[in-house]
């Protein structure tokens, strides 16, 4: 709170009453914005707009600043389509539906599939898991924990499985078993493993096969502590799997996860979740004034 | 970020081509491009400052160097042997003396704790000769205990657990105990992941290490973390005072800056860096490599060819 006023204290301070923005505001501002991770190019973006607004609106005080901050980064938001949901409604009307949650190695997809489930059974879905990490030790096991957290459905070929397969036919197994969802695991890779993007792509496939127009949705997992690289991450994960969805992790840490700002832009995927912790519950849905807000609080 | 980092080098340097000396102009030019390009590189904003000012300082000490060298190259070397310079000092080896020695691992969740505990242990298996035990205590994460076992048999070394038990500090003493009646000669504590700012989980590792009296605390991040690495390897540092640092998921495209950040802030040597998922992808840090990297060394040499 007390970084937070000071920081808008010294650019209030140097913008509050001009027509124009002065480097020394654009410093500070890019600062914030860097220190966040929102990456350059955004940046620049962001405080272009910022000067456009404040050459129409000619005089800008102190308070009004504060806002046109945020306003033009929930605009930047808005529109490349994250639209806030209401609740946690499934991607699409189709019985069952498919999700494919894809990422590179540790950033939480396993823990947010847990999540997810949870908040869909708890509206009394019939949901099923299915375990196409088949390679990370346990991986498995530890999907399989969080189905019976949940209390829901589990399909598993065991480890070294084909993951293909396995998501196949836990397409399969939510058909004939009625279930409203499947979530499918994946293993975490990194980007540039070209064997295993492909691999992606053929688990893609295999759903798409077991039921047509599956997936519904595919969720990349983005670690809030990841830097500029989220952005190749965002581009091959777009290239090789269609990503529709973002997922932002562990914004509980110090993290900001402004790369996340810039990555909804260029690619016009929406950022739906956030994760905020370890635990069950602690899945939110991502609210871009909240998001926005949490850039300029704290320490820098 | 590859093309436009490249993009910007060059940009930097191409300022300085076709001039014979640097002059305070170029310098301040092409510094400026150079900052720019290690944030991309996800140095830390306010060291990236820092550090292009010292350079900017060599530069100008050079203003007189006259047609010898191209400034182009000049500049290149100083920034690079800058890099180099910060990141490398006397790089320690771990300590892996007493009976048995006993290396605390530690991190942020998914960093890749438990993966590098199974290479360390590997390493001083195959290498160093040693007898090493893994030891359990992250009591938390699904499955996490039984993802050490597994690691564990893949690569031939024990791993102590007690299922039942919640308690790390108990489960790390007892593991050591083990270690001294079994013959090991070196114990790896694989621990939870946890934030820097959860307290209770800051205080449970801080108990650890008070308990077991580690020859060697290891801090291990992510190689792609972005500006946040400051803050996460200065309060780590705060609470558990580690030895060095390991550096995993290098096997991608990231340039690393956090390496640069986590070097200036703390000035822990990094000890190992981690490339990939299978047992033996571990090495020795190489300070050299590293600065190329987050220069993105290719292009700038490419560079120097043409100018
Ligand atoms: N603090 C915090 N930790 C999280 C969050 N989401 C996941 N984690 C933790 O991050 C670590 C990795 O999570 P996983 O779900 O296993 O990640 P993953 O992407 O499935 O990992 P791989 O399958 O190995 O690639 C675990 O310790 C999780 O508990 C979050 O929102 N906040
Ligand atoms: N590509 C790559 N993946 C790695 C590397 N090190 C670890 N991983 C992967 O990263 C993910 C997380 O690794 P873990 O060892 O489970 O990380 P951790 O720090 O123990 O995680 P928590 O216990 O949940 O905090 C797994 O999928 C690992 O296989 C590496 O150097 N390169
Ligand atoms: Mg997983
Ligand atoms: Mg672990």
């Amino acid at each position: 709170e007390k970084t937070k006023s000071n920081l808008f204290g010294k650019i209030t301070k140097a913008v509050a009453g001009k027509s124009t923005v002065d480097d020394e505001v654009l410093d500070e501002l890019e600062s914030i914005l860097i220190s966040s991770d929102v990456g350059l190019d955004t940046t620049v973006k962001i405080i272009d707009r910022i000067e456009q607004r404040v050459r129409r609106d000619k005089y800008v005080t102190t308070k009004e600043l504060n806002e046109l901050l945020r306003d033009e980064i929930v605009q930047l938001l808005a529109e490349h389509n994250t639209v806030d949901l209401e609740d946690y409604t499934l991607p699409s009307a189709a019985k069952p539906c498919i999700i494919l949650v894809v990422g590179v190695n540790g950033v939480g997809k396993t823990t947010t599939i847990g999540k997810l489930a949870h908040q869909y059974k708890s509206q009394g879905k019939k949901v099923v898991l299915g375990a196409g990490d088949t390679f990370r030790a346990a991986a498995v096991d530890q999907l399989k924990i969080w189905s019976e957290r949940v209390g829901c459905d589990f399909y598993s070929k065991g480890m070294q499985a084909d993951p293909a397969a396995v998501a196949f036919e836990t397409v399969q197994y939510a058909i004939q078993h009625n279930c409203d969802v499947a979530i499918i695991d994946t293993a975490g890779r990194l980007h540039t493993k070209i064997n295993l993007m492909n691999e992606l792509s053929k688990i893609r496939r295999s759903v798409s096969k077991s039921l047509d127009g599956a997936p519904h949705e595919v969720l990349l997992v983005l670690d809030a502590t990841t830097g500029q690289n989220a952005f190749e991450q965002a581009k091959h994960f777009t290239d090789a799997t269609d990503v529709s969805a973002l997922a932002l992790t562990k914004l509980d840490g110090t993290a900001k996860g402004g790369v996340a700002i810039g990555i909804s832009d260029q690619f016009k995927v929406p950022i739906k979740y956030i994760g905020v912790g370890e635990g069950i519950t602690q899945l939110q849905i991502f609210n871009k004034r909240a998001f926005v807000e949490s850039l300029f609080e704290g320490e820098l | 970020m590859f093309d436009s980092l490249s993009e910007r080098l060059e940009g930097a340097f191409k300022t300085l081509k076709g001039e014979s000396k640097l002059t305070e102009l170029n310098i301040a030019q092409s510094v400026k491009e150079i900052r720019r390009a290690l944030v991309a590189a996800d140095v830390n904003y306010k060291i990236a400052k820092e550090f292009t000012d010292t350079v900017k300082d060599k530069a100008l000490g050079q203003e007189n160097v006259l047609n010898a060298v191209k400034p182009g190259q000049l500049m290149v070397k100083i920034v690079n042997d800058e890099l180099v310079d910060l990141m490398g000092g006397t790089v320690t080896d771990i300590d892996i003396k007493g009976k048995p020695a006993v290396i605390l691992i530690a991190g942020l969740q998914g960093s890749g704790k438990t993966t590098f505990s199974g290479k360390l242990a590997y390493h001083l298996k195959g290498n160093r000769r040693k007898s090493p035990l893994l030891v359990a205590c992250d009591v938390y994460r699904p499955a996490a205990i039984n993802q050490l076992s597994v690691i564990g048999e893949q690569i031939n070394v024990p791993v102590y657990k007690e299922m039942d038990n919640q308690n790390p500090v108990e489960i790390a003493l007892k593991g050591i105990a083990h270690a001294q009646a079994h013959g090991h000669d070196v114990v790896i504590v694989d621990t939870a992941g946890r934030l820097s700012i959860d307290e209770k989980m800051m205080e449970e590792i801080s108990n650890v290490k008070e308990a077991i009296q580690p020859n060697e605390t290891l801090f291990v991040v992510d190689a792609m973390t972005g500006q946040d690495a400051v803050n996460t390897a200065k309060s780590f540092n705060d609470r558990i005072n580690y030895d060095g640092v390991v550096l995993t998921k290098l096997d991608g495209d990231t340039r690393g800056g956090a390496a640069l950040s986590i070097k200036y802030t703390v000035g822990k040597p990094i000890k190992f860096v981690s490339m990939g998922e299978k047992m033996e992808t571990l090495d020795v840090f190489h300070p050299d490599r590293m600065a190329s990297r987050i220069l993105g060394m290719g292009d700038i040499i490419s560079f120097v060819e043409k100018a």
